[in-house]
């Protein structure tokens, strides 16, 4: 189904990374500053028909999920073109994960210091997936100070998981993130490829 | 957004009656597949909704599910359906995004890399 528009110019290949994290970390903002179109929101929706277990009578009832994702574009030259996903981090979008984990080239986790426990989901997520990821550490003003060693021990971090500390409103420490995940990916892919 | 009680009801309304229950997408798109229009749609084509047509002029340029989901407010899974239909009509074209054993192209990190370096 590769197809290319009727002027015969071959259609660039998109690729996927996701930014993961609790809710208020930054990740809309980081997708905003090294975006090169305004964020656009999109929502996934699960209609999940179960039966009500408070419901004698039986009847199945059925319930609707819907989450919002923010999402922004980088384009690569003419051949391949970056999407950019905030993901939100509650285990119970996992359903949301897995669809937007399906090919993805890897994952941003950012990390609030004042909340580390809020990407406990997404770290575990990705270990267990095999996506490769990173932890960013976004610098809010007011957060306490740690070193990366201290939060990698928090987060029981592998030691060849990258931990860095960013700023989510600065279009060039985004960048910088962005960079060390693809390097990240670079290195985990398997080395030989028959 | 909506300022207006009736216009958020249709809203939540014509997802399914536009795709007349279709809502199990044929092979599930990916939200970064993209689309574009290879043959415009006139509107006088039958069996194409305005939805379809919208969808076929902001496609003259290539979108992923995402966006065009995003720029029509639609729920990306109608956008499945929808550009289900384009497609069978010889619409749009689309590009997958690379299946997930290949993301081991090594070109491809060298020119992403690049890319994000040179932004
Ligand atoms: N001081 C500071 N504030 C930030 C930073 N990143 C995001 N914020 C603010 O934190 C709030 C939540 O950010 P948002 O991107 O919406 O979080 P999300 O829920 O993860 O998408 C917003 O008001 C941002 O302006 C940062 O690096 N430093
Ligand atoms: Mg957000």
């Amino acid at each position: 189904m590769v197809s290319g528009p009727s002027d015969g110019k071959k259609l660039p290949t998109p690729i996927k990374l996701l930014i993961a994290g609790g809710f208020g970390v930054g990740k809309t903002t980081m997708v905003g500053s090294v975006s090169e179109i305004k964020p656009l929101r999109t929502e996934e929706t699960l209609t999940d028909r179960s039966i009500g277990v408070d419901d004698l009578s039986g009847v199945e009832s059925k319930t609707t999920t819907t989450v919002a994702m923010d999402f922004g574009r980088i384009s690569i030259g003419d051949d391949f073109v970056l999407y950019l996903f905030g993901t939100p981090g509650q285990e119970r979008f996992w359903f949301v994960w897995d669809e937007l984990a399906r090919g993805a080239l890897g994952a941003v986790v950012l990390a609030d210091t004042r909340r580390l426990a809020d990407c406990f989901p997404s770290v575990d997520y990705f270990e267990r997936r095999g996506t490769p990821f990173i932890v960013a550490v976004n610098c809010f003003d007011d957060a306490p100070q740690y070193a990366l060693d201290e939060v990698k021990l928090a987060l029981n971090l592998g030691p060849d998981i990258p931990v860095l500390l960013c700023d989510a409103r600065r279009r060039d420490s985004g960048k910088e993130v962005l960079i060390a995940l693809v390097q990240h990916a670079y290195g985990r892919r398997p080395l030989a490829k028959v | 957004m909506n300022s207006d009680d009736s216009l958020y009801d249709e809203q939540v309304v014509r997802p399914y009656v536009m795709t007349r229950g279709r809502t199990e997408a044929r092979a599930k798109l990916d939200l970064i597949t993209l689309a574009v229009t290879v043959r415009p749609a006139t509107g006088v084509e039958i069996g194409l909704d305005p939805e379809h047509l919208a969808i076929a002029r902001l496609c003259r340029r290539p979108l992923s599910v995402a966006e065009i989901a995003a720029h029509l407010d639609l729920p990306a899974g109608t956008v499945r359906v929808l550009l289900g239909d384009l497609l069978h009509g010889g619409f749009i074209a689309l590009q997958e995004p690379q299946p997930e054993v290949d993301v081991l192209d090594e070109r491809m990190y060298r020119a992403v890399l690049d890319g994000l370096r040179a932004l």
